[in-house]
């Protein structure tokens, strides 16, 4: 199962460390969580279940009375209760929510990035962590003690605790128990205009931020997906590195997904005997059909497949090109003499 | 026109028989005055010299558009032909300030159209623009040549096709960073074919593809266009393209820098760079990845300003790329390329004057990379001559700070900003306190602060006492109590502009500026702990000042979310929105 993952500024919708964070606070040693999660969880399930109902048409509760972030409003604030059980919720609810802000009826405001449905025109982040108690907010702050020491008083007991996945910081918005503006989990509660960054920039890195992403491939979520170009093809493919277990099994996809561009001719190389050998095998299967394998790695360094183990190859590996032998001038010819030494 | 300005000054028949200079000649020097400040000095000396200056002015700048009106500047200034003017608080860039809150050019253009219709440059900051506006703007001003509009709202790019189609004497269209209704890329094609006098272009913030066929055939004919920056949709085929018909360009903003090109399409992006030699300003390079950057190489040898905050560089890359820079002064750059990047800044560039370092993840909190005090003080060693710094890092030392400013002494803007609020040296726990206490101490020219991290009233004691020439000053998530803004009220002097959000200050610290205020062109302060009555008390008692409040919606009555006071000799507003309380 794959969560699509959305980007926005709170990290809502980054499902892997939502179930990471889900997992460490189940495992926590604070029992109150997990029981004033089900409690939550009980009362609060309509609220975190994916409906299809118009923005706005939540229940009245959704309002965020105490002004803390989505995330900021944890399993502990039963005045809302999200409840961390549901992914979908979250990210649903993530949307309602704004849609509330955009009803003029919630305080805090979503950045969902360029591209969303949910535009708030600046991309603007956040939300407010001000408490309608009129405290001053102090939004996005850690909760150690060396910082509350130097906080003004009124502000101190309300301070949004901002989350943080990390299962030490978890138990600290436990412990204050009169702090309703516990943290959660799954992300820190934002802060409006924080950091201060104009929205044309942030639209700007958010588009470059997912550049990367896709570069890099998405991991973490049990899939691992690269692009896939072919010199010569109109358009790109996507693989999930993590569905194969080896060169052969990749190379093979491969040569499936873009036999319609050629590579088709190779697939009768079948190999038995050559589980074990790695680029020679690719480079059989393609160097038919003049074209090679290459990634791009980690580091930007464009790379022949199949020199390293695959287990490395799918940790830096960000994109693959089935390059034409005659581009690969610098590559091509050691896989051929390979190839030969292997023969 | 003469005996009209002798009535205007009736002493000056006591004064001008002993001053060496008839009037014609003293507004000929005084012509020759441009900076804005320099002439308010000079309209200050006497009525002759106020009238000289007053008639012989061409340029106006007006820093907040509520302080004065149209009218008064059109009864002052009768021969203005180009206007600057800026309106919202800088924090509505940040989504503090509501939409619809003001600020809309519309009733200045109606005046200017009477009293200014030879207008030929317009250049406006967080104004609310409209269609209708632009479109009147271009109807209505036929000589009008430059329009630049950054950070602003309200207006789409049918606006801008209006501009395009009548501006028949257009040399600068720049649109910056704007909150537009990109409805389409048309307006591009609006230029008619016998148009030629562009100068500056720049719509690298438009998302819509515009015609390529257009925009290359208007860059041909525009033989003194200098300066170009295309939007992402442009692809390194089409600049190469663009660079065949513009090698005379001295600020090239790119489009995308990540095409799959073929060798000879590689070759011919080369060769087109190699003959651009005359680049001073280079901008754009989204998604530049090490394949493409090398065709850089040639064109940046007298590069001053190089603008990487929109390509997510690596560390190896930009020190490559730096290494072909020799003459950098300034340089905008992503978190990616991290310390070790700053490294090489430090190394390869020791003109540097200006460094600024955006975070590429400002909202991810676990993000282990980015830029730490490290980068910076490797930046401050190799480059003495830094003076203009913005750097948003996730952690930071009193230490370090020390050592930066021990090697740059000549900081004139220091804009630090530790995303995390409240954070402190991250090595010892403490406040950050002795950071900016360094940085005022050493830093005698510093004109703009902006402090972050866990500060405590002792960086605002250290402020007010040595920072003498500071102009503006930006805090958020500081202080401890209504002490700390009293010591800069108090302290700063020249003190013009002071925007506080989130800080524990109150009622007390508010009122001290009574004085201040009139001196300063604004004061913003959001989430502290300000009251109605007090605000009420200031507006009584400074007539002088427009003390406006806009509240949150669930906050109690007492309580004054947003205050924003400035002064005017406008009077209160007369447009504003139901949520802007003038008290």
């Amino acid at each position: 199962m794959s969560i699509p993952l959305e980007h926005d500024y709170i990290g809502l919708s980054e499902a892997p460390s939502m179930e990471r964070a889900s997992d460490k606070i189940s495992s926590s040693s604070s029992s109150t969580i997990s029981s004033e999660s089900e409690k939550s969880t009980a009362l609060n399930l309509r609220e975190t279940e994916l409906r299809l109902g118009l923005p706005g048409s939540e229940s009245p509760e959704r309002k965020p009375q105490l002004g803390v972030s989505l995330f900021g409003k944890d399993l502990e604030d039963k005045t809302n209760g999200y409840s961390l059980g549901s992914l979908k919720g979250f990210v649903s609810g993530a949307k309602r929510g704004f849609s509330d802000a955009i009803d003029g009826s919630g305080k805090w405001v979503f950045s969902v990035n360029g591209g969303s449905e949910v535009d708030l025109g600046k991309g603007a982040v956040l939300f407010s962590p001000r408490g309608g108690n009129g405290v001053k907010p102090l939004g996005g702050l850690d909760n150690n003690s060396a910082q509350k020491s130097c906080m003004p008083g009124p502000a101190m007991k309300d301070v949004a605790a901002p989350s943080s996945p990390k299962p030490v910081q978890e138990k600290k918005p436990q412990a204050s128990a009169a702090n309703e503006h516990a943290s959660a989990p799954a992300a820190k509660a934002q802060v409006v205009g924080w950091p201060p960054i104009r929205s044309f920039r942030k639209n700007t890195m958010a588009s470059s931020a997912k550049n990367n992403e896709d570069a890099e491939g998405k991991s973490g979520l049990g899939c691992l997906y690269v692009k896939v170009s072919m010199d010569g093809a109109p358009y790109l493919r996507k693989v999930d590195l993590k569905i194969y277990c080896n060169y052969m099994e990749l190379s093979s996809a491969l040569e499936k997904m873009f036999s319609c561009f050629t590579i088709g001719q190779c697939g009768s190389h079948g190999l038995p005997g050559r589980d074990g050998l790695t680029e020679s095998h690719l480079m059989d299967l393609l160097h038919g059909s003049e074209y090679v394998l290459t990634y791009e790695d980690k580091d930007g360094d464009w790379m022949l497949v199949g020199d390293v183990p695959w287990e490395m190859f799918t940790e830096s590996c960000k994109r693959l090109r089935i390059m034409k032998g005659s581009e690969a001038i610098g590559l091509a010819p050691r896989a051929m003499e390979k190839c030969k030494n292997r023969n | 026109m003469d005996s009209k300005r002798k009535m205007d000054s009736p002493e000056s028949n006591v004064l001008t028989r002993s001053s060496p200079f008839p009037d014609e000649v003293l507004e000929r020097v005084l012509g020759l005055v441009k900076s804005h400040k320099d002439r308010s000095s000079v309209s200050l000396v006497c009525k002759d010299w106020y009238n000289a200056e007053r008639w012989s002015r061409t340029h106006v700048f007006i820093g907040n558009c509520y302080s004065v009106s149209p009218e008064i500047v059109a009864r002052r200034f009768p021969n203005i032909r180009s206007v600057t003017l800026k309106g919202k608080p800088r924090f509505s860039d940040f989504n503090l300030v509501p939409l619809n809150w003001g600020a809309d050019i519309h009733a200045w253009l109606v005046v200017f159209a009477s009293k200014y219709p030879l207008l030929e440059e317009l250049r406006l900051k967080r104004m609310t623009v409209t269609d209708e506006s632009l479109e009147f703007l271009a109807t209505t001003f036929t000589n009008f040549k430059a329009l630049s509009l950054l950070s602003c709202d309200g207006f789409s790019t049918d606006g801008l096709a209006a501009i395009a189609t009548h501006c028949k004497n257009m040399t600068e269209l720049d649109i910056q960073e704007n909150g537009i209704d990109d409805l389409g890329g048309g307006w591009l094609s609006c230029f008619p074919e016998n148009f030629t006098s562009l100068e500056v272009l720049n719509f690298a913030n438009l998302s819509s593809d515009v015609s390529f066929d257009a925009l290359e055939k208007l860059v041909s004919r525009c033989r003194s266009l200098k300066f170009l920056k295309v939007n992402k949709n442009i692809t390194l085929e089409q600049l190469q393209r663009l660079l065949e018909c513009a090698p005379q360009l001295t600020e090239l903003g790119t489009g995308s820098f990540h095409q799959e090109l073929t060798t000879r399409q590689y070759a011919e992006l080369e060769s087109a760079f190699n003959n651009c030699k005359n680049l001073n300003t280079l901008s754009g390079l989204w998604e530049a990845t090490p394949l493409y950057l090398p065709v850089l190489y040639p064109a940046c040898t007298n590069l001053t300003f190089l603008n990487l905050s929109d390509a997510a560089l690596q560390s190896g890359e930009l020190a490559k790329l730096l290494a072909y820079c020799p003459n950098l002064q300034r340089l905008w750059v992503l978190d990616t390329v991290e310390d070790k990047g700053l490294e090489a800044v430090g190394s390869s560039c020791p003109l540097l004057e200006e460094l600024r370092v955006f975070p590429a993840d400002p909202y991810e909190q676990d993000v282990v990379h980015g830029v730490t005090e490290m980068g910076f003080v490797a930046v401050s060693y190799g480059c003495p001559r830094l003076h203009y710094v913005l750097y948003f890092c996730r952690q930071m030392t009193n230490a370090a700070v020390a050592t930066i400013v021990k090697n740059c002494p000549d900081f004139t803007h220091f804009r630090l900003c530790v995303m995390n609020p409240g954070e402190p040296d991250y090595l010892t726990n403490e406040p950050m306190d002795e950071a900016f206490g360094a940085v005022v101490k050493n830093c005698t020219k510093l004109q703009r602060l902006a402090v972050s991290g866990l500060l405590t009233d002792l960086t605002f004691e250290y402020i007010g006492k040595y920072a003498k020439n500071l102009e503006t000053l930006s805090v958020a998530f500081a202080g401890s109590s209504d002490w700390g803004m009293q010591c800069v009220l108090s302290g700063c002097s020249k003190l013009r502009k002071l925007e506080i959000r989130d800080c524990p200050f109150g009622n007390e610290a508010l009122l001290s500026g009574l004085e201040k205020y009139e001196s300063m062109r604004s004061l913003w302060m959001s989430a502290c702990n300000v009251t109605m009555n007090a605000c009420r008390r200031l507006a009584k008692q400074m007539p002088r000042l427009n003390v406006e409040v806009m509240k949150d919606e669930e906050s109690d009555d007492s309580q004054a979310d947003k205050v924003y006071v400035y002064r005017s000799v406008a009077g209160p507003r007369r447009d504003a929105p139901p949520f802007v309380l003038t008290l």
